[in-house]
């Protein structure tokens, strides 16, 4: 077993732990802490993975900024110290039968997959396969630029060729049509966040008394 | 249509200039990009191809030829074995100036009597005294939580090390994504406070934890904004790269590249450095603590190495802080005369380049200390905010002067280029630092990458 390997069984367990602890904890912050237990795992399996920008926006945005908020709300919101909280049988036994049926569909979306396949067709910028065979750090995780060049309309695993295969590409004199690029799509995703957060203030704020 | 709108986005309007850009920035990048993916296929074996290895890793399956896993655990154990020296070493280094320098400035007495010279024993004779206190858990605590909130805390700030350059490429984890993570890492410090005020049963505590996590979501918005002004101006986040952008690279005077001296980056530095000052809990921003309020905040329940863990990560995220400072604004390994450079460039030996990065470590510990030394100052000389003033600081001024400062260091480079023809203030491209290397080493020279680049900006000009 590589340590790779190592890592990541240790890492799903506290995926999975944490989660099932959210499940089966009674007190709302020990909950809310397991959850920072899980969503953490995950951005750690992510950073396995080589997803290096995935894995921080997991951390900063889940992690950070969402369970803060949660604990936050959590405090201001319950009534005395340590609240509890208890389901009734029936909410217990619908919910189980979700999480079952959410089960059976992911375990069939994964067994589905012929994962053998992927990994020789998967290739990740450098026109090398995805999956190396010893587990090599260094050579991971340099997703941060090929994305940021997307964004810019540049797919480095397209567009941009190296050493022969640009030296072709030349002789051929056939000029590759560009790529689509993602930065109009996300500036509008972002612009989507802020109308919310404004829409937010807007209605906590605190309303001007009616002049008596 | 939908090509001619994403067209749009890369080329506003006519601007030749701004195309030039674009093409010129996609080449660096490539560049970059493409170097760092080819130097790793080579083998060594000798001892300078080791000691120019790309990670400890890498220097030990070289040297000693065992297989990757065992090399890799090694090497983790002596990172992990560094950087936990490092976090525990200052701690107690700063602890003690601290006392030294309150001392000075508020004519108190500082430590004396415990043995040593200038009282330096001091810490030690502190880390002894709370080893030795007992372990207490108040009786109307969580207690499960109230034992693991420190540990959080610690994990946090300790953890944010993993990114950071001490030297050049002397990195735990050499990431892409190294002010991100880093960031990401440091903002999960506050989850530890407010478990630990929540948990502890105390009002006085989680009065502390609130005003803490108010405080602290709210200062991370202008920091993390003002961390991306050199960032933009350099065009990675690379902490690595990011200091070897601002070194000399064999030119005198380096310290002119640094980004302090440009012009918005200037007023982000001490932006940056505010909001630092308070995303560490340092007064005047220690309203979570705040003793004459609050009894301690926070820390009303704590006691012995539970509470010396939360002091630990305090002064290793004030370090960590100002070492981030020195390496966005203050070029980080760079010595300012271009020395290290000049003698980096000069040879191709590996223990010559060795000897320099260990110029550069002491190079970079000391603009780090000084500005640690600095919150220190601001510590003892200014009273304690009030909450809303700290608020009010936050979001009513320092947000928004982020935010011009940042829409400057974009528009910057533009403005430049449409005066003076280039996008610094020196002349040459802002990458040619890190591209040098490269067109030494033959596997794609400068040319190569901008001839890759060349078809699509062709054939977006030509589709319009």
């Amino acid at each position: 077993m590589t340590a790779e390997t190592a890592l990541f069984y240790l890492f799903a367990f506290l995926t999975c732990g944490g989660a099932v602890a959210v499940a089966l904890t009674q007190n709302i912050v020990r909950m809310a802490f397991s959850l920072v237990l899980t969503l953490g795992s995950v951005a750690v399996l992510f950073l396995l993975l080589g997803a290096d920008f995935v894995g921080a926006a997991q951390l900063l945005v889940y992690v950070g900024g969402t369970l803060v908020l949660l604990v936050f709300g959590v405090m201001l919101t319950a009534t005395g110290p340590f609240t509890r909280i208890k389901s009734a049988p029936a909410d217990v036994i619908l919910s189980g039968l979700i999480g079952v049926v959410f089960l059976f569909i992911v375990s069939r979306t994964v067994t589905s997959v012929n994962w053998d396949k992927v990994k020789t067709d998967v290739s990740i910028g450098t026109h090398a396969p995805a999956v190396e065979p010893a587990f090599n750090p260094t050579q991971q995780g340099n997703t941060t630029r090929p994305l940021g060049l997307s964004f810019l309309s540049v797919r480095s695993d397209r567009d941009l060729k190296t050493g022969d295969q640009a030296a072709a590409a030349k002789a051929s004199g056939i000029v590759a049509k560009p790529s689509a690029g993602y930065l109009l799509p996300f500036e509008i995703v972002s612009v989507h966040l802020l109308v919310v957060l404004v829409g937010a203030a807007y209605l906590a704020r605190t309303k001007r008394r009616a002049a008596v | 249509m939908r090509n001619e709108v994403l067209l749009a986005v890369n080329y506003t309007a006519q601007d030749r200039f701004l195309a030039g850009l674009v093409r010129h920035v996609a080449g660096l990048f490539f560049q970059t990009y493409c170097e760092r993916n080819h130097v790793r296929g080579e083998s060594a074996s000798s001892m300078m191809d080791a000691l120019e290895a790309k990670s400890l890793a890498e220097f030990i399956q070289t040297l000693l030829g065992c297989s990757a896993t065992v090399a890799y655990v090694v090497a983790v154990i002596a990172h992990v074995g560094l950087v936990g020296a490092w976090f525990g070493l200052p701690a107690g280094l700063f602890i003690w100036a601290e006392r030294k320098i309150s001392g000075r400035i508020q004519d108190r007495l500082g430590p004396t009597r415990t043995g040593g010279r200038f009282g330096w024993l001091q810490s030690l004779a502190d880390g002894a005294k709370l080893i030795q206190k007992e372990d207490l858990v108040p009786k109307d605590a969580d207690g499960v939580m109230f034992r693991l909130a420190p540990y959080i805390v610690v994990v946090a700030s300790f953890a944010a090390y993993m990114a950071l350059p001490f030297s050049d490429n002397w990195v735990a984890v050499g990431l892409d994504v190294g002010l991100f993570l880093t960031l990401a890492i440091l903002s999960l410090e506050v989850l530890g406070v407010i478990l630990a005020g929540y948990s502890s049963g105390s009002k006085w505590a989680l009065f502390g934890a609130i005003r803490e996590s108010a405080q602290m979501v709210s200062y991370e918005i202008p920091m993390a904004i003002c961390a991306l002004c050199p960032i933009v101006t350099a065009g990675t986040l690379n902490l690595n790269e990011v200091q070897l952008l601002q070194s000399g690279g064999g030119e005198p005077l380096s310290f002119l590249r640094w980004n302090i001296l440009h012009p918005f980056n200037f007023f982000a530095f001490f932006v940056y450095f505010t909001c630092a000052t308070a995303s560490c809990k340092r007064a005047p921003f220690d309203l979570a603590e705040a003793e004459s309020e609050l009894v301690a905040g926070f820390l009303t329940e704590y006691s012995g190495m539970r509470w010396s863990f939360f002091f630990l990560a305090e002064y290793a995220s004030m370090f960590l802080v100002s070492g981030l400072a020195a390496i966005l604004f203050l070029g980080g390994f760079d010595d300012g005369l271009g020395l290290i450079g000049m003698v980096k460039a000069s040879t191709s030996s590996g223990v010559v380049h060795y000897l320099a990065n260990c110029v550069g470590f002491v190079v970079f510990l000391m603009k780090a200390s000084v500005l640690v030394c600095v919150q220190i100052w601001v510590r003892w000389t200014l009273p304690r905010l009030r909450i809303d003033q700290v608020m009010t600081t936050c979001l009513k001024y320092l947000i928004p002067i982020s935010c011009f400062l940042f829409a400057g260091t974009v528009a910057w480079p533009f403005v430049l280029l449409k005066m003076t023809q280039h996008s610094n203030l020196l002349g040459g491209p802002a990458g040619a630092r890190l591209v040098k290397p490269a067109a030494k080493s033959k596997k794609l020279s400068r040319v190569d990458a901008v001839d890759n680049v060349r078809p699509w900006v062709a054939a977006k000009e030509n589709s319009r």
